[in-house]
């Protein structure tokens, strides 16, 4: 049955009112060559019906007891208070604050979310969501070109490949070249994209260098050192960072990033098997018209009463459409509240204490595993909460332990050949020594 | 989606009360402070542990983050307690108009209910916990749900694929359009057709997509009763011609009843045949894109299928394509790759699992031909959770009785308030109807705008305004199926009131809305000097109203 209110009388009523004999006459003018005479479709369930269904499909999946899988998606606490916040009708059952008369609870979190990503990051400006990290950062590429008229990005390999992929895929459209600064990722080597092969790539006719903070494997990037060699070369520094990270790491807008893109899931939201999440996108204000995306700003009513509205509409689609600096309409906005709604929660101590915590346990993980002799770290790198380590006969035993319902990071194989044996482990305040334990004794009794 | 509303102020037509800004230097009156006014030191909502002393021994051995790395000064993140943190975020909560507060008839979004047990479904710690990289065997529930997912879409639309991966509809319409350009490049005619069809009541985001995908938007005249000029289309279709895309039912809320004839002109032009399923709400079970000869389509899973608008997203916008698009699909697709599609099909629709099914994400670079990716991972898998509880809670007699009803009650809406406003289309619509102001802005000097805003004061959301474009001072009314008929009785007599209104007292409507927390915002202002984020310089005093 459908969430209809209507009874026959409430339909005999309507269809009276409207001068039809049926329903069906109301689908009278779809060409009859190409009217569909039904669909195949499973019968109706009742809700304790679809819960006994739902319930066995969340049932198929093996949640694993032990898991130090990161590699761009990260298991944080969710504070209750945050799903309490977010899964309120009044914010969740809304649309897009066309009518800020009725819609400034949105309108107002929303300024208070691009507040909070201006001051994470150090920049003058953020937009008030993307569809996820990697979609933010290829529309940063693009807008990179837009703000300095050129056809050309470099990228560092050691930035995570779903948003290289992702990056490629929007550069397609409009003919845009990438090219590819490797990182070091040579036995013995650093794992991080040096300056000076940065600078060999970079062209003068690069628009920007994209490198991530930490990269893909956990290692520290010398960001000042990359951003200086990209402006050098007249490009522009686009910086993805990890949100998380950054009550330790230095701000973006500290090393002189131009343009900051994140994916914004460690705030706050929950895995769900990829989605949704939200990109974060944060730059100058002296770029704010190429900006893509929503923007909320304050303003004033006749009365003098403080509010906010969606400004700048005039890069928008619904305003420019084919001059629209993009097409993104609905985005990610109770995403966004949910990410506001935890860095209220958690506050700089509570930040800074969930990095330290991570932080710390990726040390003790690498650590346990040398120590057991039963791998090394790959880089010699500083790193944040994620470690590369080399691990005899990886792909066997990360299977093997998965079984177990012990996950053992992300193996680095499919994406990078040369790091075969190489485990990804991610930490978070979340992982405790028991499951470093669980880890170590893992790996040893699949030796 | 797409739904258009022009600035109130600073346009010479007229349209709205001319904006009146107080004095410079005069005190604002805050709603609601900001969350960073509250915010003193030392204050705490949430707690983490402190490491073990097992871990800082073990960490001690390992490098730390080097200080050239390091943060200087902590981000000035607001310190507040729980409660305090929660009054702040329930008041502001309080300032919006809401599907579950009221009636909610903005076209072209499909505000119907969004049923609770899809929010528990969700949140279900199976389905919420699961890490996207997961190895399959341990992620066999998520594959599954969405291949099941990708099986009923087919279904429903006639197509012979589906990739869920969009995360919106302006995101599908994208992977639409770049799939339709590899297709064009595998047939060598990629450097000859670079220019997309769009009629001129599309929505925004369909020129938008065809410049990001680097084609040129041509523009494809309405004729007299509100559809696409097919003479115009045959004229402009050509060799150099990528695609048409069409909103159909039309963003007039009208079914494009030359719709056989427009795809033939299209196949036979060799181009591809898109159509935007923004309004599928209106067709289920009487029209199938697919079966009709579109090549794509993308659906909105957060209008069709009920997953929650979020005040702005996230949404979901799967697409469905025709055989010859699919070799194209973005990557990774999950796949069946143990067990009898039909079998896996026939037991999920009774809840019972296939012994020996497998389920696997397509291996990287295993098909060639792909676009790639267009966001990281497989979706919005969460609104994945939500559209398919949805689907199986109403089931293939549900999803007909949807847009049974939900055309019912534009058409009733279409009746009675056909004497009360201009209806330029004045022909069956679909899933909403599309008046027009004129009358009263010619009449009365009453604008659209003027009339949103009183109906503000009723507790009622507006319809969409000025759109779509081609009709003069746009209302577009979707009541969806979802509302009883004593809402939309309530609506008709409220409209009714202020069109009378209009007539006898316009100057108070140019005054609406009175009863909101906040009157018509200066959006000059907003624009001219954009305040985007909150100042610590200026400390704010707190609440003052």
């Amino acid at each position: 049955m459908s969430y209809s209110p209507h009874t026959a009388a409430d339909r005999e009523r309507m269809l009276a009112a409207i001068g039809v004999a049926s329903v069906d006459d109301l689908f009278a003018d779809i060409p009859a060559a190409v009217r569909a005479t039904g669909f195949d479709l499973p019968a109706p369930l009742t809700e304790q019906e679809v819960r006994a269904e739902l319930a066995r499909l969340a049932g198929q999946n093996r949640i694993p007891r032990v898991s130090f899988l990161g590699a761009g998606v990260y298991r944080h606490l969710v504070p209750a208070v945050v799903n309490e916040v977010i899964g309120r009708a009044e914010f969740s059952t809304s649309y897009t604050p066309y009518q800020p008369e009725v819609s400034q609870g949105t309108l107002q979190s929303i300024y208070e979310f691009q507040s909070l990503i201006c001051e994470l990051t150090g920049m003058e400006v953020a937009s008030a969501s993307h569809y996820d990290g990697a979609t933010a950062t290829a529309e940063a590429a693009l807008m990179a070109c837009r703000l300095t008229g050129r056809h050309r990005v470099a990228v560092s390999t050691a930035v995570n490949p779903q948003v290289r992929r992702v990056l490629a895929t929007y550069c397609a459209g409009p003919g845009i070249e990438i090219v590819e600064v490797p990182a070091d990722t040579s036995e013995g080597g650093t794992g991080l994209t040096a300056p000076d092969a940065a600078a060999r790539v970079l062209s003068d006719d690069c628009a920007c260098l994209i490198a991530q903070q930490p990269n893909v494997f956990g290692g520290i990037e010398p960001m000042a050192e990359l951003a200086d060699t990209a402006h050098g070369a007249g490009a522009l520094m686009v910086a993805v960072v990890e949100p998380t990270s950054l009550a330790l790491l230095a701000a973006p807008g500290s090393y002189g990033a131009d343009i900051v893109a994140a994916e914004g899931q460690p705030l706050g939201i929950p895995p769900s098997y990829g989605g949704p999440y939200v990109g974060l996108m944060a730059a100058r204000m002296e770029s704010v018209r190429q900006m893509p995306g929503r923007l909320v700003g304050a303003t004033r009513d006749g009365q003098g009463r403080k509010g906010y509205v969606l400004t700048l509409q005039a890069r928008e689609q619904h305003i420019r459409r084919e001059k629209a600096a993009s097409n993104i309409c609905t985005n990610q906005a109770l995403c966004a509240l949910a990410a506001a709604t935890y860095l209220s929660a958690v506050g700089p101590e509570g930040l800074r204490e969930v990095a330290d915590l991570s932080a710390t346990q990726a040390r003790h993980v690498a650590a346990a595993i040398e120590a057991a002799g039963l791998g090394q770290r790959r880089f010699s790198a500083p790193y944040f909460a994620e470690v590369a380590i080399l691990v005899p006969d990886a792909a066997r035993r990360h299977a093997t332990l998965a079984e177990q319902g012990i996950v053992a990071g992300f193996p680095l194989h499919t994406d990078y050949p040369e790091l075969a044996d190489t485990l990804l482990l991610a930490a978070t305040e979340l992982t405790t020594d028991a499951d470093v334990e669980a880890l170590v004794e893992g790996l040893g009794s699949t030796r | 989606m797409s739904v258009l509303e022009r600035p109130a102020t600073g346009d010479a037509s007229g349209r709205g009360a001319a904006f009146t800004s107080p004095e410079a230097g005069d005190e604002l009156t805050i709603i609601e402070p900001l969350i960073f006014d509250s915010s003193r030191p030392g204050r705490r909502a949430v707690r983490f542990p402190l490491p073990s002393s097992a871990a800082r021994a073990a960490a001690g051995g390992q490098p730390s983050i080097p200080e050239a790395a390091a943060r200087a000064e902590a981000p000035r993140l607001p310190e507040v307690a729980e409660l305090d943190l929660l009054r702040h975020f329930n008041r502001l909560s309080h300032l919006n108009h809401a599907i579950e507060l009221g009636f909610y008839p903005l076209g072209s979004c499909t505000m119907k209910y969004n049923p609770k047990v899809n929010e528990w479904a969700a949140r279900l710690p199976g389905l919420a916990d699961s890490h996207p990289l997961d190895p399959d065997p341990l992620a066999q529930g998520s594959l599954e749900l969405e291949w099941l997912l990708a099986e009923l879409l087919k279904e429903m639309s006639g197509f012979a694929a589906i990739s869920l991966q969009p995360a919106a509809g302006a995101h599908g319409e994208l992977t639409g359009l770049l799939m339709t350009r590899a297709y064009h490049r595998s047939r060598g005619e990629g450097e000859q057709r670079t220019k997309v069809l769009v009629p001129d009541s599309s929505h925004g985001t369909n020129p938008a997509t065809a410049t990001m995908v680097g084609y040129t938007a041509v523009t494809i005249p309405s004729n007299a009763r509100g559809g696409i000029d097919l003479d115009a289309l045959r004229a402009a279709l050509g060799p150099d011609t990528a695609a048409l895309m069409i909103t159909n039912p039309s963003t007039l809320g009208i079914f494009e009843d030359q719709i056989d004839q427009v795809v033939a002109a299209v196949k036979e032009a060799g181009a591809i045949a898109y159509m935007d399923g923004a309004n599928l709400n209106a067709i289920l079970g009487r029209f199938r894109p697919g079966e009709a000869g579109f090549d794509v389509m993308h659906f909105n899973l957060h209008k069709t299928f009920s997953t929650p608008h979020g005040g702005g997203g996230p949404g979901a916008g799967p697409i469905g394509v025709s055989e010859r698009l699919a070799p194209f699909l973005p990557t990774p697709q999950p796949l069946l790759v143990a067990g009898d599609p039909a079998e896996v099909r026939r037991n999920a629709w009774s809840g019972r699992p296939t012994p020996g099914a497998r389920f696997a994400l397509e291996e990287p670079g295993a098909r060639e031909t792909s676009i790639g990716k267009v966001r990281a991972f497989t979706g919005n898998f969460g609104m994945f959770v939500r559209a398919y509880t949805y689907i199986r809670s109403n089931g293939g007699d549900g999803l007909r009785e949807v847009s049974n009803d939900a055309v019912l009650a534009a058409n009733y809406l279409r009746v009675r308030l056909s004497d009360a406003f201009d209806l330029p289309y004045d022909r069956i619509c679909k899933h909403e109807v599309v008046f027009s102001g004129r009358r009263q802005k010619r009449q009365h000097g009453v604008t659209t705008l003027d009339i949103a805003k009183a109906i503000l004061d009723h507790r009622i959301h507006p319809p969409t305004i000025y759109f779509p474009l081609i009709v003069e001072e746009a209302l577009m009314i979707e009541p969806t199926e979802t509302e009883s008929l004593e809402t939309l009785d309530a609506f008709v007599e409220i409209m009714h009131g202020i069109a009378s209104q209009a007539e006898t007292a316009p100057d108070e409507l140019k005054q609406a809305p009175l009863t909101t927390p906040v009157g018509r915002l200066d959006e000059a202002a907003a624009a001219r000097r954009p305040d985007l984020r909150h100042d610590f310089a200026t400390e704010s005093t707190g609440a003052t109203g």
